[in-house]
C-alpha cells in the first residue's frame, strides 16, 4: 500500500472489501462465463450507497471526496471491474447532470438513482467513437418538445439503465458545437435496446446498442444550454477517465496479489518459483507499476477534489495506468504458466478485463494526442 | 418497541494459530470481530425495529477495545451503545457475566425484547444469554429463527434438533439468534463514517448501585479455570502412496479390512 | 456450604415426545465413571408427559436410581416447567453433580438451574474426571474454536454442573435385568408460571439417510471440493458405506451444503467408526468436532495439511480422483457393477 490512508478510509475500504469478497466474488467466475450480472447482485452496492458515494448529501449521496471514492472503487475492482464500472458509469452520469443541469434536473436524476437504479451515457455511435463531432443522432424541436433519433452503440448499462444522458445534434451543421445533451427516461416510447455485446472482458458489465426512434422529450430535459453537449461530454470523460484508472489499479493489485501468492506456493526444481530471479524481477516490476499507478490516480483525484478539470492529468493517468495494467496482468498470466491460461485460475480474466482500459473513454492514442496538444499550448 | 442486544467482541477463532514450539496460542495479530451470532441478533433487532418501530440499544462487556464492536453495531443501524467495563468485572464466568449484564439491562430498560447470539465463538458456552433471562426473571427462547410481535405477546419460531417449534410467549422476552435466523446486513458507508465519530458511554460498577459485589468478577464466579493446555497432536498417520487412484483405494480398503474396521 | 450434604451424580435423560435422546445414555456412561470415582450413586432424571421409554433406557444404561416427574405440562420442553421440576428434585435430594446433554433444550435448562442454584456450569465438556483429594469434578472443555483446552473446577458450590455435546462420548454397553430404585415424584408447575408455550411443531425434513451424530461412517467434504455439485460423489460413497455426508465450516459458509451437516466447534461433534475427510485442511475448529472418531482417513492435495496430524490413514492426492476410485473399488468388490 503506497498511500497514506486515514482511519476512516481504512475502515471504509475494509467494509467494502468484506462485502465484495463475501457477496460478489463467489459469483464472478460463473457470471464472467455467462457475460451478465443480475440486478440482485447490486443490492449490496445500493444498500451501502456505493452508487452515490461522491454525490453531495443534499442530493442523497454520501458526499465523499473523489479521493476516498476512488480508494473504495479500487477495492471493488479487485473483485470485479465490470461490477465496479456499472456503478461508476451511474454516478458519473448523475454527477454531470448535477454539475451542468438545473437543480431540478439534478434532484430528479438523483431521486431515481437513489432508489437503486442505474444510469447510462448514450454518446458513441457506430461512426462516432473517438470523434464525437461526427455524431449523426438528431434532436429536432417540436413545439415544447424535442424529437430524438439516433443509433447508439457500446452503451455501458444500456439494458439496465433507468435514465440516459443522451447526446444528439440540435444543429447538424455545427460540428461538435451542435451537440446537446438530454435526460431521457429509459421507458420512453421509441427506445429500443439492441443486442448485448459479447465482450472479451468486463463481462459483468452490461453493454448494448440503444436506438432512439422518434423519442419525444420535453424541452426542459435538455441539460445545460443548447450546443453545450460536447463540453458536458468532455467533463464527463475527464471524470470517468480518472475513475477507470482507479479500477485498472484494482485489477493490477489483484494480479499482483494472486501472482505473489502463487509464486510462493508453486514449486519447481525443488523450490518455490518466487526464489528464481527472473520471477522476482517480474514481480518487482509488477509492484513498481502498480504502486506508481496508484499514486498517480490518487494525485489526479486530489486535483479534482480541488476543482481542477485534469484535462491533461486525466489523460496522462488513464494512459499510463491502462498501459501498465496490460503489462502487469499479462505477466501475471506468465507467472502462472499453463495454469494462467486456464479459466480455472483467476488471472486470465484480469488480462481480458483490462484490455478495454486502453480503448474506452478515449483510446490511448487519442489521449496521447490530447496530452501533446496540451503541451503545445502550455509551452507557447 | 424497546430492544437491547448483547454483543461480545471475540478473537476471530478461524485466524488463531498455535505456536508449534511453545504449544501456546498465538493471539497477536488475530483480528477482533463481533461475535458472528451476535451479528444475527443485531440484525434481528434492526428488522424488528424496522417493522414495529422503536429503538435498538447495544451493550457489550469488555475492555475499552470492545468499543470497536459497539461502533460496528452502530454502523449497522443500532441507535445507542454502551460499554460495560470495570476492573471488578474482570474474570467473570457465565454466572457473573450474566448477572452484571442483567443489572445493566435493568438500569437501561425496561426492554420488550432482549437479544443475543446463541453462543460466542471464543467461549462457546451458550449460557450467558439464557442466564441473563433467569436473573431478570423473564421468558427466554434460545435458537430462534423468527420473531413476530402481536401486542404484548410474541410468536417465535425456535429451532431444536428435531425440528422447529412455534412458541408463544409474553413480553418481555430474551431470544438468542443463530446463523439461520437471518443474514446480517452490511453497514452503509454513511453509517460507517458516523459510527467512527459516535460517543460511546461507559457503564461501570459505580453506575450499578444495587449490584451484589459478591456475585461479580473472579470472586463471584462459581467456576474457575484450573489449567489450560493446547491439544497435542501426535501424528501416527500412515501415509498411503498414490500409485494410481484405484490401486491406492484397494490398498486402503485392504488395510481397513485387516484392521477389522470395514 | 457443607459440600458433603450433596451426594450422587445425576444425569438428565432428555426426552423428546417421550423418546429419550442418545446423549442421555452417553452421559450415563460418563456418569458411571464419575459416580464410581466419588463412591456415590448414579441417578437418572426423566421428566415428561410420557416417561416410560426414558425410564427403560436409564435402566438399561445403568442408573442406580431413577427420578421421574410426570405431567401434562411436561409434554413439550419449557425452561419454566422443566426448570421448576428439576429444581424441586434438587431441593429434595441435593445432588453432587449434574450432567446434561448440550442440546438446545439442555443448554437452556442447565443455565436456568445454575443461576437458581447459585452454582457453576461448564459447557460442552469433552472429558470428565474427579480430583481425588477434593471430590471436585474436573471439567475439560475446548475454547477458542478448539485451539485451547481448559480444565475447569467448581469447588465452592454444589451441585457442580456440566453440559456435554451429543456424540462427544459413546453409549456404554447395555445392562440386562437391572433393577434400579424407582422414585416417582409428584411435582406440578402452575400454568401461570410457564411463560412460553409451544403451539405448533414442524418436524425437520429428515434428509434421507442417517443422522450425522449417529452415523457410523461419515464422508466429509471441505473447501477442496470446489463446489456444491461435488458433494454428490461423497454422498455416493457414504451411501455405499451405509453412512452420511458431513462438511467443514468452509464448505457450509460457501453455501455448498446446509449448516446441519457441519462438523466442528460451531457444528456437530461426531465420533463415528470411520471418518473420511475429503479436501478438508483440518482447521482446529473442525478437528474439535471429529477427533474422537475411531478411524480417520484424510485425502488432501496438500501434504502439510493439519488434517494428516489427526488421521490414521492419509492420502496426498486429488479427491476428484480418489473418491471415484474408492466408489469404484467398493462397487467392484461387491459385484455391484
Amino acid at each position: 500500500m503506497s498511500l497514506l490512508y486515514t482511519d476512516e478510509q481504512k475502515a471504509l475500504i475494509a467494509l467494502v472489501k468484506e462485502m465484495a469478497e463475501n457477496e460478489i466474488k463467489p459469483h464472478v467466475q460463473e457470471l464472467d462465463e455467462k457475460g451478465e450480472c443480475p440486478k440482485d447482485l447490486f443490492k449490496w452496492a445500493f444498500d451501502m450507497g456505493l452508487h452515490m458515494l461522491e454525490i453531495p448529501e443534499e442530493y442523497g449521496g454520501t458526499g465523499l471526496s473523489y479521493e476516498t471514492t476512488a480508494m473504495i472503487f479500487e477495492e471493488l475492482a479487485k473483485v470485479d471491474a465490470g461490477y465496479a464500472i456499472t456503478l461508476v458509469t451511474t454516478f458519473v452520469a448523475l454527477r454531470n447532470v448535477i454539475l451542468s443541469g438545473t437543480p431540478e434536473q439534478g434532484k430528479y436524476f438523483a431521486d431515481i438513482i437513489g432508489k437503486g437504479n442505474f444510469a447510462a451515457f448514450a454518446l458513441t455511435e457506430p461512426n462516432a467513437g473517438s470523434d464525437p463531432a461526427a455524431l449523426r443522432g438528431t434532436a429536432v424541436k417540436d413545439g415544447d418538445d424535442y424529437i430524438l433519433n439516433a443509433a447508439k452503440t457500446f452503451i455501458t448499462n444500456g439494458e439496465i439503465a433507468a435514465l440516459f444522458v443522451g447526446f444528439f445534434k440540435t444543429d447538424p451543421a455545427a460540428g461538435h458545437k451542435g451537440i446537446s445533451a438530454f435526460i431521457v427516461d429509459a421507458d420512453a416510447a421509441g427506445i429500443t435496446i439492441g443486442k448485448h455485446e459479447n465482450k472479451m472482458g468486463l463481462r459483468l458489465s452490461n453493454t448494448t446498442d440503444v436506438t432512439f426512434e422518434n423519442v419525444r422529450v420535453p424541452a426542459s430535459s435538455m441539460v445545460g444550454p443548447e450546443g453545450s453537449g460536447f463540453k458536458l461530454a468532455l467533463n464527463a470523460l475527464n471524470l470517468s477517465r480518472a475513475f477507470v484508472a482507479t479500477m485498472a489499479v484494482g485489477i493490477m493489485q489483484r494480479a499482483l496479489d494472486e501472482s505473489v501468492k502463487y509464486a510462493k506456493e508453486r514449486k519447481q526444481f525443488g523450490q518455490p518459483i518466487i526464489k528464481f530471479q527472473m520471477v522476482q524481477q517480474m514481480l518487482a516490476d509488477m509492484a513498481i507499476k502498480t504502486e506508481a499507478s496508484r499514486v498517480l490516480v490518487n494525485n489526479t483525484m486530489r486535483m479534482m477534489d480541488n476543482g481542477s478539470l485534469v484535462r491533461k492529468e486525466g489523460s496522462i493517468t488513464k494512459t499510463f495506468v491502462s498501459d501498465c495494467a496490460q503489462e502487469v496482468t499479462s505477466n501475471a498470466v506468465q507467472i502462472f504458466g499453463g495454469y494462467g491460461y486456464s479459466k480455472e485460475y483467476p488471472v486470465e480474466k484480469l488480462m481480458r478485463d483490462c484490455k478495454i482500459f486502453q480503448i474506452f473513454e478515449g483510446a490511448n492514442q487519442i489521449q496521447r494526442l490530447t496530452i501533446a496538444n496540451e503541451l503545445e499550448r502550455e509551452y507557447k | 418497541m424497546n430492544i437491547v442486544v448483547c454483543v461480545k467482541q471475540v478473537p476471530d477463532t478461524t485466524e488463531i494459530r498455535i505456536d508449534p514450539v511453545k504449544n501456546t496460542l498465538i493471539r497477536q495479530g488475530v483480528p477482533s470481530i463481533m461475535n458472528p451470532f451476535d451479528k444475527n441478533a443485531l440484525e434481528e433487532a434492526l428488522q424488528l425495529k424496522e417493522q414495529y418501530g422503536g429503538a435498538v440499544t447495544v451493550i457489550s462487556m469488555g475492555p475499552e477495545q470492545a468499543k470497536a464492536t459497539l461502533r460496528e453495531a452502530l454502523s449497522m443501524g443500532a441507535d445507542k451503545a454502551y460499554l460495560v467495563t470495570d476492573r471488578s468485572f474482570g474474570g467473570s464466568d457465565t454466572y457473573a457475566t450474566s448477572y452484571i449484564l442483567a443489572k445493566v439491562i435493568e438500569k437501561l430498560g425496561p426492554f420488550d425484547v432482549i437479544l443475543g447470539g446463541k453462543q460466542a465463538i471464543d467461549g462457546d458456552t451458550g449460557q450467558t444469554a439464557p442466564s441473563i433471562a433467569e436473573h431478570l426473571g423473564i421468558a427466554r427462547l434460545t435458537h430462534v429463527l423468527s420473531i413476530k410481535i402481536e401486542g404484548n405477546k410474541c410468536i417465535v419460531e425456535r429451532e431444536i434438533e428435531e425440528g422447529v417449534e412455534i412458541v408463544e410467549a409474553k413480553l418481555p422476552i430474551l431470544c438468542t439468534a443463530t446463523k439461520e435466523t437471518n443474514k446480517p446486513r452490511y453497514a452503509t458507508i454513511k453509517g460507517k463514517i458516523d459510527s467512527l465519530k459516535a460517543e460511546i458511554e461507559n457503564i461501570t460498577l459505580a453506575d450499578l448501585p444495587d449490584i451484589d459485589v459478591t456475585k461479580i468478577g473472579l470472586k463471584g464466579s462459581p467456576t474457575r479455570v484450573k489449567s489450560t493446555f493446547t491439544p497435542k497432536r501426535q501424528s501416527c498417520c500412515e501415509m498411503l502412496e498414490i500409485i494410481n487412484p484405484r490401486e491406492t483405494a484397494r490398498m486402503l480398503f485392504g488395510k481397513l479390512a485387516d484392521a477389522k474396521i470395514l | 456450604m457443607d459440600l458433603k450434604q450433596y451426594q450422587d451424580v445425576w444425569v438428565f435423560v432428555e426426552c423428546f415426545q417421550g423418546q429419550p435422546k442418545d446423549v442421555g445414555f452417553e452421559l450415563l456412561g460418563q456418569g458411571r465413571l464419575l459416580a464410581d470415582a466419588l463412591k456415590q450413586k448414579l441417578c437418572a432424571v426423566v421428566i415428561g408427559k410420557d416417561v416410560d421409554e426414558g425410564i427403560k433406557g436409564a435402566t438399561a444404561y445403568g442408573a442406580d436410581i431413577i427420578y421421574a416427574v410426570q405431567g401434562n405440562e411436561y409434554a413439550n420442553y419449557s425452561s419454566d416447567a422443566y426448570g421448576y421440576a428439576f429444581l424441586e428434585l434438587c431441593a429434595r435430594y441435593h445432588p453432587n453433580t449434574i450432567l446434561i446433554g448440550a442440546t438446545a433444550n439442555g443448554r437452556d435448562l442447565g443455565s436456568k438451574l445454575a443461576i437458581c442454584l447459585n452454582t457453576g456450569l461448564t459447557a460442552d465438556c469433552t472429558a470428565l474426571s474427579v480430583e481425588e483429594e477434593t471430590g471436585n469434578v474436573v471439567w475439560e472443555r475446548p475454547a477458542f474454536g478448539g485451539n485451547l483446552y481448559a480444565r475447569i473446577l467448581c469447588s465452592e458450590t454444589r451441585p457442580q454442573m456440566g453440559t456435554v455435546r451429543p456424540g462427544a462420548f459413546k453409549k456404554p454397553e447395555k445392562f440386562q435385568n437391572r433393577q434400579p430404585v424407582m422414585i416417582r415424584e409428584v411435582i406440578h408447575t402452575k400454568e401461570e408460571d410457564i411463560l412460553t408455550k409451544v403451539i405448533d411443531f414442524i418436524k425437520a425434513n429428515d434428509e434421507a439417510g442417517v443422522k450425522l451424530e449417529e452415523a457410523e461412517y461419515i464422508v466429509s467434504g471441505g473447501r477442496g471440493l470446489k463446489g456444491p455439485e461435488n458433494f454428490a460423489m461423497l454422498q455416493e460413497l457414504a451411501d455405499l458405506l451405509g453412512g452420511t455426508v458431513g462438511a467443514s465450516r468452509a464448505s457450509v459458509d460457501a453455501g455448498w451444503i446446509p449448516q446441519t451437516k457441519q462438523v466442528g466447534q460451531t457444528g456437530k461433534t461426531v465420533s463415528p467408526k470411520v471418518y473420511i475427510a475429503c479436501g478438508i485442511s483440518g482447521a482446529v475448529q473442525h478437528l474439535a468436532g471429529m477427533t474422537e472418531s475411531d478411524t480417520i482417513i484424510a485425502i488432501n492435495k496438500d501434504a502439510t495439511a493439519p488434517i494428516f496430524d489427526v488421521a490414521d490413514y492419509g492420502i496426498v492426492g486429488d479427491v476428484f480422483e480418489m473418491v471415484p476410485a474408492m466408489i469404484k473399488e467398493i462397487r467392484v468388490s461387491r459385484n455391484l457393477n
